[in-house]
This record gives C-alpha cells, structure tokens and sequence, in this order.
C-alpha cells in the first residue's frame, strides 16, 4: 500500500464500523428468528396489513413531499442561476440558514406553530380567518419534511444550474427560440442531473423518516420508519432489520428507475 | 452603391459606469465581411453583442434593413452568431445541434434532414450527424457551431472571435474556410478579433476600435498602407512612428533630415506624426541614401532579416531580404509614397478620435 492509499484509512475505518459491520449484523437479523435459525418471516412480515399499509404511505409521502420540493427548488434554481454576486450569496445563505438548527427542534418549532392552538390558528383568528387543523394529519408530516429536506433539493439544482454557460443560452435565443423553449430544450436537460441528486436526497430521507412522523403526526401517523423504529424498541430487532432490508430493496428500485433518465450518470447516486 | 444592412446609430453603452461605446456610429453594406478589429476592451464585442441582441445600447438605436430592431429580443431578429466559445449543446448530438433553430422555427423534418446534410457538408464534416459533441476537436466544434448558424440561412452572420481557441495552422485552414463560405453562401458577416492578421486576411472592411471609438473604418490595404492615426499605425503591423514637421507640402523634416512626401494640405512648419512600415525603409551604402546609421541588432524571420539601425538617434525597424550584420554602417532612405503624415492627436482622449462619416 503506498503513502497516498493511506489517506483514505480513516475514512475506510468508518465506512467498516458505520456501515458494512451494520449492514452484515442487520442482514444476519433480517434472516435470523430470535433461535437465530434461517427464516424469511421477518421478510414476509411487511405483507401484514399494518405494516404494507404504513409501507405505502411512507411511498405516498415520500413521493409527495419530493415533487413539492421539486416544484419549489427549481424556481428558486433558476433565480439564482440568473443573479448575480453578493446576492446570490445572500440567498444561498438564507436557504441553508435552517440547517443550522437542529433538526428535531426546527421539527418541534412546526409543531408549535401548527398546533389547534398554535401561533398560526391565533393569527389567522386574530385577522378573522377560519383556522386550520392539519397537526397530526399526513398533511404535517409533508410539511415538516418538505421544510426538512428543501435545502439537499435546492443545492445540487442550484450546482448544475450555475454550471450551465450562459452562452448556450444566447446561443438558443440565437436560434431562435423563446424563453419557454430555452427552458424545456436547453436547461431542463442540462439540469437533469442536479434533479436526480435532489430527488435521491429527498425522496430517501423522507422515505425512511420516523422523528418527523413522531412529531408532527401525534403518534397517529404510522410511516414504516415508526414501525420498525418501534419494532427495534420493544427489542423486536429480527422483524426490525427485516422490515430495513425490504425498505432498502423499494429504495434501490426507486433510484434504478430515477436513474433511467440520466443518461450521463452525473447525478447517480448509484 | 450597395444597400445597407446593419446600421448603427449614436450607440452607446457603458458598464457600471465605464463608457465601452460612446456615440458609435457604423454601418455595414450588404454582402460584405467586415472586421471590427482593436485590442480587447475596445468594444467590438459589445458592439456584437448589441447587433445580436444580446446587449442593449444605453442610447442610440439599431437599424437592420432600414427597421429599428433596438428592442427585438434576440430570437426576433433575423441574424444568427457563432459564438467565442462555440457554445454547443452538449445535450444533442452534432446533428440536433445544426437541426436545433429549424426544429424551432418548425420546418418540415424532410427539409431539415436536407439542410443539415448540406450544413455539415459545406463545413466538411459529411456524415458527422450522430456523434457527440464532446468527442470534437476544436477545429470541428468551430465548424459545427458555424454550420448550426448558417443553416437557418441568416442574412447576417455575427462572429465573435470564433478562431480564437484555435491552433496557428487550424486558424490559417479556418480563415480560408470562412472566406470560401462567405462566397459561397453570399451574406454578410460581421467579425470581431483581436488578430490584425486575420483581419487583413478576410476582411472587405475593417473597422479599427480603440476605447469605444472607431478609429478608422476602411478596406485592409487603405488601413495596413494609410493609417490615419498612431493608434491605428501601431496597432495594425509593426511600424516606425517618428514625430515629423510638415515643412511645407510634399516636404517634411524627420530628424532634423528632409524628406519628400506626397501629403499636401497640412499647412507650414506644422508638427505631425510620420508612420513608415519596417518594409518601406530602404538600406543602401554609408553616404547613398538620406540619413546614415549602424545595424544594431538582426533576427532572421525566415521571409526576410528584420534590423534594427540606430541613426538620427532614432532606433529604425528595418525589414530587408539583404541581410547587414550588427555594426555595418548603412545608410537609408523611404519612398516619398511610403512616408505616411498623420495629424498629431491633440490629447490622450484624442488618440481614439471618432471618424467622420
């Protein structure tokens, strides 16, 4: 091994102890019964009606919450890919300010907020608006995770778009297309790659999230995040890893077929 | 006398507060391939950018066939650009890149098959339709970026350093290429480049630039042989500038030494710049010629030697097929043809003096 192979020991180090050790204990659990003999029960277990359902609504939201971000990002891509300087560092600077707080606590701040009786309920009340009720419905979970999880949609958007020459753009309106055409034809495909960064790192996240769901959705919302999450709390970790391995399985065929439309591979997280 | 395409009138433009043009004026005849040529931050690409549409002028308007296209977007106006950068999309294959403005302007997909065979074929890349553009040289991204131009059969085509990223003998083969499609397609081409060279190569007309004026507009041998200012002299070719005094028509004093010239009109005893080319200076025997001097220095050139002589206490750039070594004492003399009278320019502002029309 030369001296430049050793740089990347510790980072090797990590990826052993944070992930391939994990990931063999949890595919040995995921196929193991607590006698630790061979079984696929674990794996068969998300066919029961509690858990296919909580499942598919983790799908629903997910996908949900990452065609919001999605519709939100790109605008805001577009934006900065035209301003210019100070300003766009101000903007950025204003996107990723949240990430700065923690992640529970930006998640309990919602919770305030959109509580029956909340911040928001007292002033629309107070300006003589009907109130909103949607705590503890999916429709906060989405939110909380749309607010979570805009910035990881936002910055690699936000990286292609800067990318994109401004000379291709004049060169299309050379050619003469108007401002709709060059965005279908010019930077939406030049963005496609900064899209399936930004959905992989939403779409997961959102995918697997139990704290969102715990906070927002009172304990009534069941993603499968919160059934394993719980399965591995009541000491069920059998059931737990196998419920991770078949969520691992749906993740890796939502990226495969995200990842059907790029044809460079520059986004790939595969 | 032939009809005018492009007009500019009393364009000016300023960045932040940093006049690029100021009242420019120019118009450029049909069929003709003019040259906006001057160091970078002249101007030239500004003014590209305003024909293309890309900038728009703070003042003054912008005339295409006598109608005002000032505020015509870009994909309004009837004229296309090669860009400085090619500027490709690297999202389509070389054949979709040339196909790109007629998809837009929604011709039939038989005749845009036609059109981009005959595109790819005039810039002698035949059947080059399914590559990337990524595995292009540079030479063929400039030749596709041409093709993507022409095939929308533009009345104008605008040209922005397109040679620039260009090897010396790729930019030579190109300057030829763009000659013989100029003729071939017979529409007007507008220029920018920094390279007198290239300018003088492929030009009809060359404008000369120099900080946001046009210094002097005119065919390659009227600007190579009389430049009308020590800008232009300096700037196009190497060239001897000598503070002179206009004795007296068709005589002017160079170094205390007088010369015949053919220049009338400049009045009696008048200081003046005088511009003689290193080629025009002619090298005689100690006592021939009108001053004498001693070689200083010599380079060969391949074409010719190129000398430096020392003489009047002037260092002259001299270019001669003879070759003098360093320390033979020569003697030289100008043909009163070659000696080129300009105006001294009356104040630093002055050297970039807009030209009358």
């Amino acid at each position: 091994m030369n001296k430049r192979k050793l740089l990347a020991g510790p980072y090797l180090a990590i990826v052993l102890c944070g992930t391939i050790i994990p990931l063999l204990a949890i595919l040995y659990y995921g196929f193991t019964d607590r006698a630790g003999q061979f079984t696929l029960a674990n794996i068969t277990a998300v066919t029961e009606p509690e858990n296919a359902k909580a499942l598919g609504l983790s799908l629903l939201l997910a996908l949900i919450c990452t065609v919001i971000c999605l519709l939100l990002a790109y605008p805001i891509g577009l934006l900065l890919r035209r301003t210019k300087g100070e300003k766009k560092g101000l903007i950025i600077f204003v996107l990723i300010l949240p990430m700065w707080m923690n992640f529970l606590l930006r998640t309990m701040a919602w919770k305030a907020l959109l509580a029956n009786t909340g911040v928001i309920n007292a002033i629309l009340e107070a300006v003589g608006l009907p109130g909103i009720n949607i705590i503890n419905t999916p429709a906060a979970v989405v939110l909380g995770m749309v607010y979570d999880f805009l910035p990881f949609m936002i910055l690699p958007i936000y990286n292609v778009m800067i990318k994109i020459d401004n000379s291709l753009i004049e060169a299309a309106q050379d050619l003469g297309s108007n401002g709709f055409q060059v965005l279908t034809r010019i930077i939406l495909p030049l963005s496609v790659p900064g899209i399936i960064s930004g959905v992989t790192m939403v779409f997961v996240p959102a995918m697997t999230t139990f704290a969102i769901s715990n906070i927002l959705g009172g304990g009534k919302i069941y993603l499968i995040g919160n059934i394993i999450e719980q399965d591995f709390l009541m000491g069920l970790r059998q059931t737990g890893s196998g419920l991770s391995l078949v969520i691992m399985v749906f993740i890796l065929i939502s990226m495969a077929l995200i990842n059907k439309f790029d044809k460079n591979g520059e986004g790939s997280m595969l | 006398m032939e009809k005018t395409i492009v007009e500019l009138r009393n364009v000016s433009k300023s960045f932040d507060n940093e006049m690029v043009l100021d009242d420019l004026c120019l118009s450029v005849k049909e069929n003709t391939f003019l040259t906006l040529l001057g160091p970078s931050g002249c101007g030239k690409t500004t003014t590209l950018r305003i024909v293309g549409g890309f900038t728009k002028p703070d003042t003054g308007i912008v005339l295409f066939e006598g109608k005002d296209i000032t505020n015509l977007p870009p994909n309004k106006r009837h004229l296309n650009t090669v860009f400085q950068k090619y500027a490709l999309f690297p999202n389509m294959t070389i054949g979709e890149n040339i196909a790109y403005g007629l998809k837009i302007s929604g011709k039939s997909k038989s005749y845009i098959e036609d059109k981009v065979k005959y595109a790819l074929k005039l810039v002698n890349l035949d059947g080059f339709e399914k590559r990337d553009v990524s595995l292009l040289s540079g030479g063929q991204q400039q030749r596709v970026a041409i093709a993507r131009a022409i095939v929308n059969e533009p009345k104008v085509l605008l040209l922005d350093e397109p040679l620039g990223a260009l090897d010396l003998k790729l930019r030579q083969d190109m300057q030829y290429e763009l000659i013989r499609l100029k003729n071939e397609l017979g529409i007007t081409f507008i220029y920018v480049t920094h390279d007198q060279e290239e300018a003088l190569t492929m030009s009809d007309t060359v404008v000369v630039m120099n900080k946001g004026y046009i210094q002097q507009m005119g065919t390659p041998e009227n600007i190579y042989n009389e430049p009308e200012n020590a800008f232009v002299a300096t700037f196009i070719g190497d060239s001897n500038i000598l503070d002179g005094i206009m004795l007296e028509d068709r005589l002017v004093e160079i170094l205390g030494v007088k010369f015949p010239c053919v220049d009338e009109g400049f009045g009696r005893n008048k200081p003046v710049d005088v511009v003689i080319r290193p080629e025009d200076v002619v090298l005689a025997q100690p006592g021939r010629g009108r001053m004498d001097g001693v070689v200083t220095h010599l380079i060969f050139k391949g074409v010719h030697y190129e000398m430096e002589v020392m003489a009047g206490g002037f260092e002259w750039l001299v270019q001669s097929t003879v070759c003098h070594p360093v320390g033979e004492e020569v003697s030289l003399d100008v043909d009163p043809f070659n000696i080129q009278i300009m105006n001294k320019p009356e104040s630093e502002d002055e050297e970039a003096v807009p030209i009358d029309e």
